[in-house]
């Protein structure tokens, strides 16, 4: 009733896509894998930025997740996508959780700002680890997904599918989080602290909350990012890969848990096509992209499609 | 008769070198309705906030029932059952009337033991026994608010607004409800009407009330105690008859010209 | 004793630079509560600017010695002629909106700025090193050290105190003071906000391409040089809280010498100590080390 129709219908969209797709050119199949990853970051961006929070650091879990993968198949062997995901998004979690302590008690542009100094932490040692690969990274082996290795052609599909499917499952459950008290109490946070507080919630915890959940969320986009890539390497910490989740947050709006993806695919085609173009002012599309949204959809694009249906989602 | 529910015992507290409350000492019995009357600075709002968490006393303990709630964070108080409302009202501004009321229930239901991460909306909320939009509309039409369900509440009057955030106050179930100067900002001939109707609710649901208010008329007319401060000390505690002829209090709060009529 | 003294002047060096490239930020988001993401692009503005000028001066033969003013000049002419355009036509109407808004607005800025340098100065990198070299070095101990480190300090050290002076002492610097404590109130006395908004973004831009112009002679200039100078003004400006002078000032001197012993001991820590230094100080000090008192809310 709740979560099903947006549910459905998000399932069949990607299921539309998924069986178009052995059709569709590497290239595009690559874009719309990353943008499910980029998706993935922000999800668990949205949840706070629900509660007026916009973090400058989620590349630190991205990273993090990115790294997990990169460092498991390398040096445990382990290569079963799932399990990567798991690990990835656990690493990411458990790092947001750590970090939590301290940024939840932050608003404003000192969250934003604390995030990104914290992500730069892992950029700087990242860099600087010979171990590592310092600044040239390292590559990631294939994957297997439950036992079954998927041939050169099917790769990018079996990938693509699994980032389909996962994005498509974690937009449920988020879905069902944002309909409960929860969705209504990160608006409250926003909104009027005080009163918050004075109520009997806590601000600082259910700020942690969201705060881990998008690190898990970040990790696991992180492993999805590192394997359709099949290269990690530190820029993935860098506050401007930070920045490009912030844009896609924007663009998306926080309507539904449908406009992360939905944002983040705007963002690969406009940047797949600005980079061709013109290599030269892939950055400038970009920007003035970003700056339209702003001032003529403040409530992301996502606000195109909920006018023309009427209702929210 | 009943019990103390809330005891101050030698409440101390300073900022710097100006001592905005000392030697506060006060009993509240269950049930009771206190009226807390002063100048500006003398030290009314200074209590209300150390009760309720915004401030930690310097010296002094503060115990609600058996526990002690000395310098403990407003949002364990207000679990524990002592809420407040707030002279400047405490609102959520880009949210209607009901969904201020819908969040408020919705914490109270996110607190409670069937609260989790996925409960869903049409849960009813423990101790209330219906769901939260029932309970937010049952709210609004105790408290007269009916009219303002779906307006945004920054648009909203000001007396719409103190009333609301008693509402929203109320939607705890608090056992003590503090009021800071709920009738401030409201309209001379709205007063009466609006301290009525929120004081008939508040008393219906049992609860201790204590509340700040500068209008000797409201006080007189609603409280059953009457707590004076002046400079930071309480100097007259009793019946409204007794305190509020008081010699002290005559000579600095209320004026040798009281009962002053208003026309009303 | 050597070593020290090798450390000192490379954190002085730095510390100089930092604040300089940071007091631009602190004071545009002390006056105008925005903080502007394209910092490093006008920074980077800056250090092409010089470029320019600098081949323009030396290809003409002007006196060598007057470059420095020129670098000056340049930079201030350009600094309050984009600043003021920017902030009127992008910025001011959007100065109701969240503060994150405002910020992406100049996010974008950035992205867009990035590649019209280059569509004006092209990718190619520039070398203009004759002011660095033009002042030589000098001895201490058994070091030698580039004259220019005094330059760049002295520099710092002037900006500093002109700052100081701007805003203590001149009628336009008080009524700063007042936009910076309650935009509001200041208006209803009668300050023209808007104008104050428009020269303080001016002079917040010019002191950014101040600062890269300043940094030109000493490094090639590229595309993308002012990415890193954005992250970094962040840290400094956050970490001496936000939209106080002395506060930039103390968070460089810190950061400066602290890298500069990190470096000599440990240089895979560099870049890790930096914002490990903000973290911590934030922890402590959740405003950063000075901040503007904030009023009681209820």
């Amino acid at each position: 009733m709740n979560s099903l129709p947006i549910g459905y219908r998000f399932g069949l969209v990607l299921l539309a896509l998924l069986a178009g797709s052995p059709w569709l050119p590497p290239w595009l199949l690559f874009m719309l894998t990353i943008a499910a990853a980029n998706g993935l970051v922000v999800l668990g961006c949205m949840l706070f930025y629900r509660a007026g929070l916009v973090s400058f650091g989620q590349a630190l879990y991205f990273c993090a997740g990115a790294y997990t993968t990169g460092l498991v198949t390398n040096l445990l062997g382990v290569i079963d996508v799932l399990l990567l995901l798991g690990l990835s998004g656990l690493a990411g979690g458990l790092l947001a959780y750590l970090v939590g302590f301290l940024l939840a008690r932050y608003r404003g542009i000192f969250f934003g700002l604390l995030s990104m100094a914290f992500s730069m932490i892992l950029y700087g040692v990242l860099t600087k680890s010979e171990s590592l690969g310092s600044t040239d990274g390292f590559n990631v082996p294939a994957f297997t997904l439950l036992g079954f290795e998927p041939d050169q052609p099917q790769v990018r599909f079996t990938l693509l599918a699994v980032a389909v499917a996962v994005i498509w499952l974690v937009s449920l459950v988020t879905d069902r989080f944002l309909r409960s008290p929860y969705g209504p109490l990160l608006v409250a946070i926003h909104d009027n602290e005080i009163r918050t507080e004075y109520m009997g919630a806590s601000a600082k915890n259910t700020v942690h909350l969201v705060y881990v959940a998008a690190g898990i969320l970040a990790g696991m986009g992180g492993c999805i990012g590192a394997t359709a890539v099949g290269h990690i390497d530190p820029t993935m910490a860098y506050w401007t890969t930070s920045g490009e989740f912030v844009f896609i947050t924007i663009m998306a709006g926080v309507g539904s848990v449908v406009a992360p993806f939905l944002g983040a695919l705007v963002f690969g085609i406009i940047y797949t096509i600005a980079f061709s173009e013109s290599p030269n002012t892939w950055q400038m599309v970009l920007g003035a992209s970003l700056i339209a949204v702003i001032l003529l959809l403040p409530n992301g694009l996502w606000s195109l499609l909920a006018k023309r249906k009427g209702a929210q989602a | 008769m009943s019990q103390t529910v809330l005891h101050a015992k030698g409440l101390e507290k300073r900022f710097g070198a100006v001592v905005a409350a000392t030697e506060i000492n006060v009993e509240v019995p269950e049930g009771a309705c206190l009226g807390l009357i002063g100048t500006n600075g003398a030290g009314k709002t200074t209590f209300v906030n150390m009760i309720t968490g915004y401030l930690k006393p310097d010296e002094g303990r503060i115990t609600f029932g058996s526990v002690d709630i000395t310098g403990k964070a407003p949002r364990e108080i207000t679990r524990l059952g002592v809420c407040r409302s707030f002279q400047i009202p405490q609102l959520y501004n880009s949210m209607t009337a009901l969904e201020n009321l819908e969040a408020a229930f919705g914490i109270v239901l996110l607190n409670s033991a069937s609260g989790g991460w996925f409960v869903s909306p049409r849960t009813p909320v423990p101790g209330y026994g219906a769901p939260i939009r029932e309970l937010a509309e049952q709210a609004l039409e105790r408290f007269e608010l009916t009219a303002y369900r779906d307006k945004v509440t920054r648009v909203l009057p000001g007396g719409v607004r103190k009333v609301l955030d008693i509402a929203m106050a109320m939607a705890v179930q608090p056992k003590i409800l503090l009021l800071d100067e709920p009738t401030s900002g409201v309209s001379a001939e709205e007063k009466f009407g609006i301290m009525d109707m929120v004081m008939g609710v508040v008393r219906e649901a049992g609860t201790t009330v204590l509340f700040v208010e500068h209008d000797m008329e409201v006080v007189a007319r609603h409280a059953d105690r009457v707590l004076a401060f002046y400079d930071g000390r309480i100097i007259a505690d009793g019946k409204p008859d007794e305190a509020l002829n008081h010699e002290q209090v005559l000579k600095h709060i209320v004026g040798h010209t009281q009962h002053a009529t208003t026309g009303q | 004793m050597e070593d020290l003294m090798f450390i000192l002047m490379d954190g002085i060096n730095f510390a100089a630079w930092l604040f300089l490239a940071a007091v631009g930020l602190t004071l545009i988001y002390g006056v105008m509560k925005i903080l502007n993401v394209a910092h490093g692009s006008f920074y980077a503005m800056g250090a092409y600017v010089a470029a320019s000028t600098l081949g323009f001066w030396f290809d003409n033969n002007m006196p060598p010695f007057l470059s420095y003013v020129a670098l000056l000049v340049a930079a201030f002419v350009a600094g309050f002629i984009v600043g003021p355009i920017i902030e009127r036509v992008l910025l001011k109407p959007q100065y109701d909106r969240d503060e994150h808004l405002i910020l992406l607005i100049t996010y974008g800025l950035f992205l867009i700025l990035e590649d019209v340098l280059k569509l004006i100065w092209g990718v190619d990198p520039y070398f203009v090193s004759q002011p660095y070299e033009l002042v030589g070095s000098f001895e201490l101990g058994d070091m030698i050290y580039p004259s220019y480190y005094l330059l760049m300090a002295g520099l710092a050290l002037a900006v500093g105190l002109g700052l100081m002076l701007l805003l203590n002492r001149t009628h336009f610097g008080r009524m700063l003071v007042s936009v910076i404590h309650d935009r509001e109130i200041s208006s209803a006395m009668g300050i023209n906000v808007g104008r104050m908004f428009a020269i303080t973004f001016g002079l917040g831009v010019s002191l950014a391409a101040l600062a890269g112009a300043f940094t030109a002679p000493t490094v090639s200039v590229t595309p993308g040089m002012g990415v890193e100078v954005i992250v970094l003004s962040f840290a400094v400006v956050v970490t001496g809280g936000l939209g106080s002078l002395p506060g930039v000032a103390l968070a460089a001197v810190m950061m400066g010498i602290v890298r500069a012993i990190c470096v000599f001991y440990a240089p895979e820590l560099e870049l890790f100590v930096i914002y490990s230094i903000m973290a911590l100080v934030l922890t402590f000090r959740p405003r950063g080390l000075f901040s503007i008192a904030e009023a009681r809310k209820i």
